[in-house]
């Protein structure tokens, strides 16, 4: 069976210095991916070369064992929040709607099934209220789950999300971990930018571990030990307790 | 002249048509310009227009709508390559980059439009309204080219509503399910110049980005909905389109471009003023209605508190 992603010696450069630098890796099916590493670490650059959002200067990427351009239908991507204006014409349904687009194909437009699905994957994240409310009238937590209903809309097996935890509250974290965890048991592989390290060890089975070079991954409980987070983040890491439940203060 | 006479003229029927037409094009293709926040390309494209428009008179020798085109169009391509070269290679930020290159495309244009004036067929060109506008001076064929086109791209915006729609709101998304966003891009970049060409005769290059923005700007207060938007900014459009060219024929020898425009403004400022959620006017009454409760409130509550 082929993996569901598979990246060989992947550089990407802005410019003349690397962001990435060598990456290979390979991810087995159903797993929930945390991706950490500091700032500037190339953690969403990694997702942005890996879906061509941005040019690598080598490498290749494989999905499910074949090139991202013939399995583009079975990727889902939640991009980061801030990256659209909010203040678009159009509502929650609507942008969840766009999730289909990619099954559409050109001209078409989205029909009453399309509409269904968007509804219901809108159900999933808890945001059957704020169908028709206007993009910029929600929160930041109702719009990061409105990013995610569309991710589900594009009914995906491999997913890309770009930091979906920051600037949401509790409610909207948990709602989103909970997504996360069903989609894993549906067989579905995840794989998530994350920061905030003291969530990690409850959220993810496995760990990447990243800083322009590829650090480690595999399980969490393997990976998410001090020597390999002090590798990763070098001093700029503080750890009060470094016993089995370590209490970490890490910069963001 | 009174107006009924006006509206009988055959002539002025099909001025006032031409205008409608191009206001209602270029209302519906200005909405996706304004919601890629790239309104100043419309100016950058109208403007890098002028030198092209001229050097394809210069060269061809006539005054035909196909050849106008074909040099804008070059312009226009070497305008954006321009902007996004500078743009990608030095530390000048893109909104720079559009002010250098739209006033170098206008100089260019100027100058080239002076030498066309001194030449010998230049005075009966006409050219010189290429400036400002004069719808009057469109003939029959102009208006059934300006129909046509205008047609052909408002038909192009509704089949690639849904694409135009993702291009505009989420680009990297968009990309991501497949979309050649860069292809994409460069055609909105192209019916906005063919729409700006079309424009030329009746509203002129200066003022060109007006028409493409006003009524977008204007739409975007009365509706949350983007197909609502769309509709609404052509229709906005077209209404300047008529108003302008009208009181431009009944006041002899004022260039339509700036009344064409003023008619969108007063469009616009209505809409600022009035609209509702998003107008002026509403927000004021919320803000106070908010306040009246809230005082409401605070006072039962001092008076229970009192009892």
């Amino acid at each position: 069976m082929a993996f569901p992603l598979t990246v060989k010696n992947l550089t990407v450069a802005y410019q003349k210095k690397p962001v990435l630098e060598d990456i290979s890796f390979r991810v087995p099916e159903g797993k929930l991916i945390g991706i950490i590493g500091p700032n500037g670490a190339g953690k969403s650059t990694l997702i942005k070369a890996i879906l061509e959002l941005i040019p690598s200067i080598t490498g290749k990427v494989e999905i499910f064992g074949d090139s991202y351009k013939n399995t583009r239908k079975r990727v889902g991507y939640v991009p980061q929040r801030e990256s659209v204006d909010w203040d678009f014409p159009t509502d929650a349904l609507d942008v969840v709607m766009m999730g289909r687009y990619g099954h559409l194909g050109w001209f078409k437009r989205p029909d009453k099934k399309d509409k269904e699905y968007a509804l219901e994957c809108l159900d999933q994240v808890g945001m059957s209220k704020y169908v028709h409310r206007q993009i910029s009238q929600l929160s930041g937590g109702q719009q990061q789950r409105v990013f995610l209903a569309r991710a589900l809309a594009q009914d995906a097996q491999l997913y890309f999300m770009d930091e979906p935890f920051v600037g949401v509250d509790a409610a909207t974290e948990k709602a989103i971990i909970a997504l996360l965890i069903k989609l894993k048991s549906q067989g579905k592989t995840v794989l998530v930018v994350h920061h905030d390290l003291n969530t990690v060890k409850e959220y993810f089975d496995w760990i990447m571990l990243l800083n322009v070079k590829l650090v480690g991954i595999g399980p969490t409980e393997e990976l998410f030990t001090r020597d390999y987070l002090q590798k990763t983040y070098g001093g700029s890491l503080t750890m009060l307790d470094s016993n089995t439940s370590p209490i970490i203060v890490s910069p963001r | 002249m009174n107006w009924l006479s006006l509206f009988s003229d055959p002539n002025t029927q099909w001025i006032l048509m031409g205008s409608m037409l191009l206001g209602l094009c270029s209302g519906v293709i200005g909405s996706f310009a304004y919601l890629r926040k790239q309104s100043l390309m419309g100016d950058a494209l109208s403007h890098a227009a002028l030198p092209g428009v001229c050097l394809a008179y210069m060269v061809t020798g006539t005054k035909s709508i196909f050849f106008f085109l074909i040099g804008a169009i070059i312009a226009g391509i070497l305008a954006t390559v321009a902007i996004g070269y500078i743009t990608r290679n030095s530390r000048i930020k893109q909104d720079s980059a559009l002010g250098i290159i739209l006033t170098v495309f206008f100089g260019v244009g100027i100058v080239l439009l002076t030498q066309i004036q001194h030449s010998s067929s230049g005075n009966q060109s006409g050219l010189d309204k290429f400036l400002f506008g004069h719808a009057a001076s469109m003939i029959k064929l102009d208006v059934y080219t300006i129909a046509g086109i205008s047609a052909v791209l408002v038909a192009l915006c509704f089949l690639f509503f849904k694409e135009f729609k993702l291009l505009s709101f989420d680009p990297g998304f968009a990309k991501g399910i497949g979309l050649p966003t860069i292809l994409l891009d460069q055609f909105m970049m192209l019916l906005i110049v063919t729409a700006v060409v079309i424009g030329i005769q009746a509203v002129g290059v200066v003022l060109m980005a007006a028409l493409l923005i006003t009524p977008a700007v204007a739409a975007r207060y009365w509706t949350e909905k983007l197909h609502v938007m769309v509709i609404l900014s052509g229709l906005f459009g077209a209404f300047s389109g008529f108003a302008g060219t009208l009181v431009s024929s009944m006041v002899n020898n004022l260039p339509t471009g700036p009344l064409i425009v003023l008619s969108a403004t007063v469009l616009f400022i209505i809409s600022v003023l009035v609209a509702p959620n998003r107008g002026v006017l509403a927000k004021t009454r919320l803000r106070f209605s908010v306040k009246n409760e809230h005082k409401l409130f605070t006072n039962k509550q001092v008076k229970e508190k009192s009892l």
